[in-house]
């Protein structure tokens, strides 16, 4: 178990280094010189030297990536070209916005959609399980960001019971969460009409083995052979499709936080790409596929925990 | 009084076209300490009618007749009284031991879970009787193997895990379906000596399905075979083996490899397969693959008739020519 | 496909469903082309955020243009993206999986790398990434979301082509000394055609979904040609007094990602022949 996890961590890194230079490669060896990109029309010779020499861009790719490398180990992630801040300050700051809301979404999305999925799996093929797949159906049809304007339209417009956007930082503890409650609900409802099919189907799976109607042999009752044999089983699948969802969640998260005009890491991407700011745009890509590889990692390792079967024969 | 009774048991599925026999007319009587046995190609309604016995049909299929067990109708009760029974009464064996345990459980817990369930056991003392089933069934250091899981064990092991389940309550009647079809030769072997010495010291009924004249041979008492969901010939074991009135019986012994059979000798078998249940005639049904069929074997259900003891269910019954 | 199964529409209300919507869609987008009941970029002043009325159906946007033309109009924008999006995605997917399945070794483990790798970035995230260097407008959005078409393909085709070339009658094939290229055209193109269509579908509907994502960010068709993701950003400043401005666009998304999603999933039931023989 040590030593595969130990493998898999290395695996990890390497997954991770890769992605960074993906990432360089894309923004920096691709056709166009960053400066003249970040200065767009405005710039001149001088101000592009200038700006060349101050974020060593007049070195060879290959030093600059490893320079990049280097500090995203240390933790000195650079300067932000159009705050002239320190991007790590930067991004710690988003992290405070979008992880909370992240996680919102994330709870949210489970609590609506295990509890439907199971619902539907065991009243298969009668009215409430056409009800909750017809739910699923219309959930991921609809735009979420467009579910967050009409959320803004009846909770804000017409009821006036949450804020149409903003967010007025932590230390107002109450209001700030008051704030993200829309936008979780907007980015959670096409995760949750995905997670309640899966779940729906997984546990219909779960229902046909075995080792159900050995727990029926047993003298279990229907609702004790679901909640003591099934779910556990169809656990699996609705684990992987959680950690995929986070990558959705997190690109999901770059139109919402615009929707509601909320301080987070997606509006920080999005403003940093109209404004050309590729030091910031190339660190947060960078700190979003890691989250989302990390996550996948994390989800196997939970499998492990899930499925006895999966704790040896690994490779 | 039999233990078990079944009457006039059959099971229908039903389809677009309507109401599917897939069991057609079971009765029999099954005594404290004996074997009956079930046996027939796959196909058959021989799992069919342990289901059925045991009140776990699919939803599409419903049983009609009676099923008595000391005199109280099982097809009459309701779910809480089955569950009540299911398990304590009357328990089941399947045939795959690796996929009929759940995966994600210790075995411990597993056979720990009926105790509990019917009777009131605290886990601590469940897992202590766990320990002494497991031991009863044959698996050494038997407390060590509680934490195991499925995965963990060998298939003949999964299969005494599954027995020792069956056994926790000690029940009346246990039905096994298929028990050692999964199994290596030596295993089965070694799961049929448990199963009768379980049957002659504890006094359990049991009903023992299986493909497998051998495994019925050396454990049933009394033997039905079966055929389309209808039983083509049944009595004593030894008599029907010996006399083989029916000539479906003469068929399936036909298409065992006999001890002199050499390499690339081609085995006798039944010709034809086993046709699905709403390809079957009226009548009888192995009509359509029967050496001796005659136009009356479709049309109309064969009278059972019994010849040296054993009761065949054929127009035209009698010794192989 | 039985012929069974076509003649019981009834008993596929997704299938039936999802196709009359598509179709629906389909004819809307083409009427577009020769009427709509305004020119949709036609502005009107004097006659801006009216309500929707018997004038202006569904009433007029911030300039007086009218939201019924634009949605037609704009529903071509639509179905474009899809067929650019899933043409970019089959083409190099598909070949790609081929590829990967036929050769196997050292191509496949890359191509299949290569596709995880693609899976662990957020795509809406690199099609911000690439539509920020290429710059904003329809093509790159389209392009982007195609890109991101290419592993969803080829992971779909490799496993599909695999499980054909396992099948006795690729053997037999082989046996009778037909080539690689021979087989993969004759054997395995016409069984996997079913399920790419399917995934096809799907990924029709997802890329509708995604330019209308990009383009609500102003990352994805310029103005002033009409689509339904610009005309939800444009509303949203008008949300307090014309409201019918955010709903409608949003409405015919919504009704057309479930419209091919419906018909993919038809498709797939009908395909399928697990599903297939279980419903018999």
């Amino acid at each position: 178990m040590l030593s595969f996890a130990i493998r898999r961590l290395l695996g990890l890194v390497l997954t991770l280094l890769a992605a960074a230079l993906v990432v360089f490669i894309v923004l920096e060896v691709l056709p166009g010189d960053p400066a003249a990109v970040m200065l767009g029309v405005q710039a001149t010779p001088e101000t592009l030297a200038a700006l060349r020499a101050e974020y060593g861009l007049d070195r060879p790719a290959s030093v600059r990536f490893l320079a990049w490398i280097g500090g995203l180990v240390t933790g000195d992630l650079g300067i932000s070209y159009t705050y002239r801040v320190p991007v790590g300050g930067l991004i710690a700051e988003r992290l405070a916005v979008t992880v909370p809301l992240a996680l919102m979404a994330i709870a949210l999305s489970t609590a609506i959609a295990l509890p439907l999925g199971v619902f539907a799996a065991a009243r298969h093929d009668r009215p409430a399980d056409a009800a909750v797949m017809g739910f699923s159906q219309i959930g991921v049809a609809v735009p979420n960001f467009w579910f967050g304007l009409l959320l803004v339209l009846l909770f804000s417009i017409t009821l006036g019971w949450a804020p149409s956007g903003g967010f007025p930082g932590w230390s107002t503890g109450g209001d700030a969460i008051v704030a993200l409650v829309l936008p979780a609900i907007s980015l959670a409802l096409p995760q949750a009409a995905i997670l309640a099919r899966v779940t729906r189907s997984a546990v219909l799976d779960a229902l046909g083995e075995d080792y159900v109607r050995t727990a029926r042999a047993k003298g279990l009752t229907r609702a004790a052979t679901l909640r003591h044999h099934v779910l556990r089983n169809a656990l699996i699948p609705v684990v992987t499709i959680t950690g995929l969802q986070f990558s959705f969640l997190l690109a999901g998260a770059i139109i919402i936080e615009n929707v509601f005009y909320l301080p987070g890491l997606g509006r920080l991407v999005f403003q940093a790409i109209s404004q050309r700011d590729l030091i910031v745009v190339r660190d947060v890509v960078v700190l979003l596929a890691a989250m989302v590889i990390i996550i996948n990692f994390a989800v196997d390792m939970l499998y492990a925990v899930i499925d006895p079967r999966l704790r040896k024969r690994r490779r | 009084m039999s233990i078990l009774e079944a009457e006039h048991l059959a099971v229908s599925i039903a389809t677009e076209t309507g109401a599917l026999p897939v069991v057609r007319d079971i009765s029999f009587r099954l005594d404290r300490g004996t074997t009956l046995g079930l046996v027939g190609e796959s196909g058959s309604g021989k799992s069919m009618t342990a289901l059925a016995l045991m009140r776990l049909l699919p939803e599409i299929a419903t049983a009609t007749g009676a099923v008595r067990l000391l005199g109280e109708d099982l097809l009459q009760a309701d779910e809480d009284r089955l569950c009540a029974v299911r398990g304590d009464r009357m328990a089941m064996v399947f045939q795959e031991p690796m996929t009929s345990l759940n995966p994600v459980h210790r075995i411990g817990d597993q056979i720990a879970e009926t105790l509990i369930l019917h009777r009131g056991a605290e886990r601590r003392a469940a897992l202590e009787e766990a320990a002494r089933l497991l031991d009863r069934v044959g698996i050494g250091t038997a407390r060590a193997r509680l934490a195991a899981y499925p995965h963990q064990l060998s298939g003949g092991q999964r299969q005494r895990v599954m027995i020792a389940m069956a056994l926790a309550c000690r029940p009346d009647v246990v039905i096994a379906d298929e028990p050692t079809s999964a199994l290596d030769v030596t295993v089965q072997a070694q799961i049929v000596d448990l199963l009768r010495g379980l049957v002659e010291e504890i006094g359990l009924a049991l009903i023992l399905i299986s493909h497998d004249l051998g495994v019925i041979g050396r454990l049933a008492d009394r033997v039905m075979v079966m055929y389309g969901g209808a039983v083509m010939e049944e009595g004593d074991t030894r008599t029907v083996f010996a006399v083989r009135a029916h000539p479906y019986t003469q068929g399936l012994f036909a298409a065992l490899p006999s001890r002199g059979a050499r390499k690339g000798k081609r085995l006798a078998v039944i010709p034809g397969t086993v046709p699905s249940p709403d390809a079957l005639p009226p009548g009888c049904p192995f009509y359509g693959r029967c050496p001796r069929g005659q136009d009356v074997c479709r049309e109309n259900t064969p009278p059972a008739v019994a010849i040296d003891g054993s009761l065949a269910r054929c127009f035209f019954p009698g010794p192989p020519p | 496909m039985s012929a069974l199964a076509m003649a019981r529409p009834y008993r596929r209300p997704a299938l039936v469903a999802g196709a009359v919507i598509t179709a629906t869609l389909a004819a809307i987008a083409l009427l577009s082309l020769a009427w709509t009941p305004y020119p949709p970029a036609d502005i009107d002043i004097a006659a801006r955020l009216q309500g929707p009325s018997a004038r202006h159906w569904l009433g007029t946007d911030q300039f007086g243009r009218d939201v019924l033309s634009m949605l037609m109009a704009g529903s071509r924008n639509s179905f474009a993206v899809g067929f650019v999006a899933v043409g970019i995605g089959l083409t190099l997917g598909v070949a790609l999986g081929l590829l990967a399945a036929v050769r196997g070794g050292i191509v496949d483990e890359a191509v299949m790398r290569l596709a995880d790798f693609a899976f662990a970035f957020p795509a809406v995230l690199s099609a911000i990434m690439i539509t920020a260097w290429l710059g904003p407008g329809a093509v790159n959005a389209i392009v982007a979301i195609g890109i991101f078409n290419i592993p969803v393909f080829a992971r779909l085709t490799r496993g599909s082509t695999l499980q054909v070339l396992g099948r006795d009658f690729v053997l037999a094939a082989r046996a009778a000394g037909k080539d690689g290229a021979r087989i993969v055209i004759e054997h395995v193109l016409p069984n996997i055609v079913g399920i790419l269509i399917v995934q096809g579908t799907i990924q029709f509907a997802l890329a509708i979904l995604a330019e209308a994502g990009l383009a609500y960010l102003g990352l994805g068709t310029q103005p002033p040609n009409p689509s339904w993701g610009k005309m939800l950003n444009e509303a949203q400043t008008f949300l307090h007094r014309s409201a019918w401005l955010a709903i409608f666009p949003g409405a015919a998304i919504a009704i057309t990602v479930l419209g091919f999603n419906l018909l993919g999933d038809g498709l797939r039931d009908l395909i399928d022949p697990r599903l297939r023989r279980v419903r018999r």
